[in-house]
């Protein structure tokens, strides 16, 4: 069986990785000096120059880019390549303004499917595998770029794209898909779905690659248990190519950046000062081998820990640990900061299923924090005085957790929203600013 | 001799009752008696049908959760003193209810009350013993 797509690159010596990484950042810099007005501008304005940026350890120097960066240039204003170049556009969901247009060559596209073929492989994807891409297709990343992977290792590929569960089990069973990639909260549907079909023995899934959402470890174990499969984490944002930046190892254990690609560093959010490795801090990306839209110190917001200790899986790349939390995630209700990560565990904890929807808003000027969570079949009772008992352990494990107390509604199954690309767990109606 | 109950899961919301029964009726489900008990959040419809699987398969294809329980059908004369006169039996021998409702049976003079008690078994006995008559799922249709 083989083991990595990639086994040179992707078991290369730490100094073969630092001496790829240096070279590679020198002649990126000097891309973007040239070729994009708008870095050169922000590098001017830090007062400095590609001269300055001999290897790595001159990364610092460089300044930061942001979402707002972003949105000051859209659509074209961090172009470095022609657009006759240019041979894709993959964009994010989110609100118009705010949403995030990347462009590719087709040397980035090759290097990025590089990327999800090396994911597919470590969690022993093969020829051999029929993988069954569940992921979005279109503008979000994740369709095209699992699908690009899938190819590239040579399994036999499914583009279901998101929705019509029937139609995925269908699939699912008559092709015998082997490898699931789809968002975490999808899969738990599709196990659930499964399960009420009545088809769980007819699976022959062994592994899934699931990501584009914060989820926990009951989740994973949830899906495994479902499913009757390994779980693997897969990580990427659309500012930086799309998922596989990182991915997960069978040792199942943090996500190994390709470092190849991308350089990470962990700093500080507040003071934008870099962090050992092993603190806790906000990851920044840079990119240096993408032509078209190299992103310098990308702030992705996701609040992470780097871990360089050697992997089992003999992998040499940096490992980051899952996201603990996103800034923007982050809700701060009645003055306590609130995770949705940290809800979606109590639930799991609690026998409930990690569907919920939080809604946030301001009343007479204090905060009203509820949540909608699905009723499952094993706690409803013919009495209300069993149902109020789990409803009210719920809210006291609620508040053990968040130090605050929230207004739990209990709905039907499957009422809240599933999500196809992500979810809707968060409504604040707060008018704040 | 128990007769068996589906309590169904409604949310709050207005109409999911009706839901519920028109869904029944739909699928000419014979609905004999109706219970809702409710809180500020949440609601549990109680009834009982002739066929109780074929009720229930068609709450399950239509995403309903439910639960069957085994409750007390108790003859009552339908007359003032029919429903103190059970309540008095059980009282007696310290049976608590969780909750009941009655409703009328086609016949004239009879009604019926569902009980839902800890021990049927406990309960059906004091109550025989009192000359009480139970009801059996045919008995109701
Ligand atoms: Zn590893």
């Amino acid at each position: 069986m083989t083991k990595y797509y990639q086994p040179e690159i992707e078991c290369a010596s730490p100094e073969q990785i630092k001496a790829w990484q240096d070279e590679r950042l020198v002649k990126q810099v000097k891309h973007v000096w040239d070729n994009v007005p708008y870095y050169r501008k922000k590098m001017e304005e830090k007062g400095v120059t590609p001269e300055d940026i001999k290897s790595t350890a001159d990364l610092h120097k460089l300044p930061f880019l942001t979402k707002d960066d972003l949105r000051e240039c859209y659509p074209y204003g961090l172009l470095a390549k022609p657009l006759e170049e240019c041979v894709r556009i993959q964009s994010t969901s989110g609100t118009t303004g705010k949403r995030v247009v990347a462009f590719y060559t087709q040397h980035d596209i090759d290097l990025w499917e590089d990327c999800c073929a090396r994911a597919i492989t470590a969690v022993g994807g093969t020829k051999e595998d029929v993988c069954q891409v569940s992921y979005g297709y279109g503008l979000f990343t994740g369709g095209p770029g699992l699908n690009g992977g899938s190819h590239k290792v040579g399994c036999l590929t499914l583009p279901m794209s998101s929705g019509n569960t029937d139609r995925q089990l269908q699939f699912m069973t008559d092709l015998g898909a082997t490898i699931l990639c789809c968002t975490p909260s999808y899969a738990a549907y599709l196990g659930e779905s499964a399960k009420e079909a009545g088809l769980t023995d007819k699976l022959k899934l062994k592994a899934g690659i699931f990501g584009a959402e914060a989820w926990t470890q009951e989740m994973r174990r949830d899906i495994e248990k479902s499913l009757g499969i390994k779980a693997y984490d897969i990580y990427g944002l659309t500012e930086i190519s799309g998922p596989g930046v990182s991915f997960e190892c069978e040792a199942q254990a943090g996500m190994h950046i390709n470092e190849d690609h991308f350089i990470a560093e962990i700093i500080n959010p507040d003071t934008g000062e870099v962090l050992p490795d092993g603190e806790k801090g906000e990851l920044v990306f840079t990119c240096i081998t993408k032509e078209a839209f190299p992103m310098i110190r990308y702030r992705t917001k996701d609040i992470c820990v780097l871990n360089r200790e050697k992997c089992a899986c003999g992998r040499t790349h940096v490992r980051m640990a899952k996201p603990m939390g996103r800034s923007d995630d982050m809700l701060i209700i009645k003055g306590v900061n609130v995770f949705p990560s940290q809800i979606e565990a109590v639930l799991l904890e609690q026998g409930f299923p990690p569907n919920y929807q939080i809604i946030v808003d301001r009343v007479n000027n204090v905060d009203t924090f509820d949540i909608n969570v699905e009723m499952p079949l094993e706690m409803f009772s013919d009495t209300v005085r069993d149902v109020t008992t789990k409803e009210k352990e719920l809210v006291a494990a609620l508040k053990a957790m968040l130090g605050i107390v929230a207004k739990v509604h209990l709905m039907a199954p499957k009422s809240i929203a599933r999500s196809e690309g992500k979810a809707v767990r968060v409504v604040d109606k707060r008018k704040l600013f | 001799m128990s007769v068996r109950q589906i309590s169904v899961f409604v949310e709050n919301r207005v109409g999911l009752l009706s839901e519920v029964t028109t869904l029944m009726s739909d699928n000419e489900v014979n609905l004999r008696a109706l219970s809702i008990a409710d809180t500020n959040e949440f609601g549990i419809l109680r009834i009982i049908v002739e066929d109780v699987d074929a009720a229930a398969a068609i709450l399950r294809k239509h995403g309903y959760i439910y639960t069957i329980t085994n409750v007390l059908a108790v003859s009552m004369r339908d007359e003032a003193g029919g429903l103190a006169e059970i309540l008095q039996v059980l009282a007696k021998a310290k049976i608590s209810l969780e909750y009941a409702y009655a409703f009328l049976l086609n016949k004239p003079g009879v009604a019926c009350l569902i009980i839902r008690v800890a021990d049927n078994n406990a309960a059906e006995e004091v109550l025989a013993e009192a000359g009480i008559k139970i009801a059996t799922q045919d008995e109701l249709f």
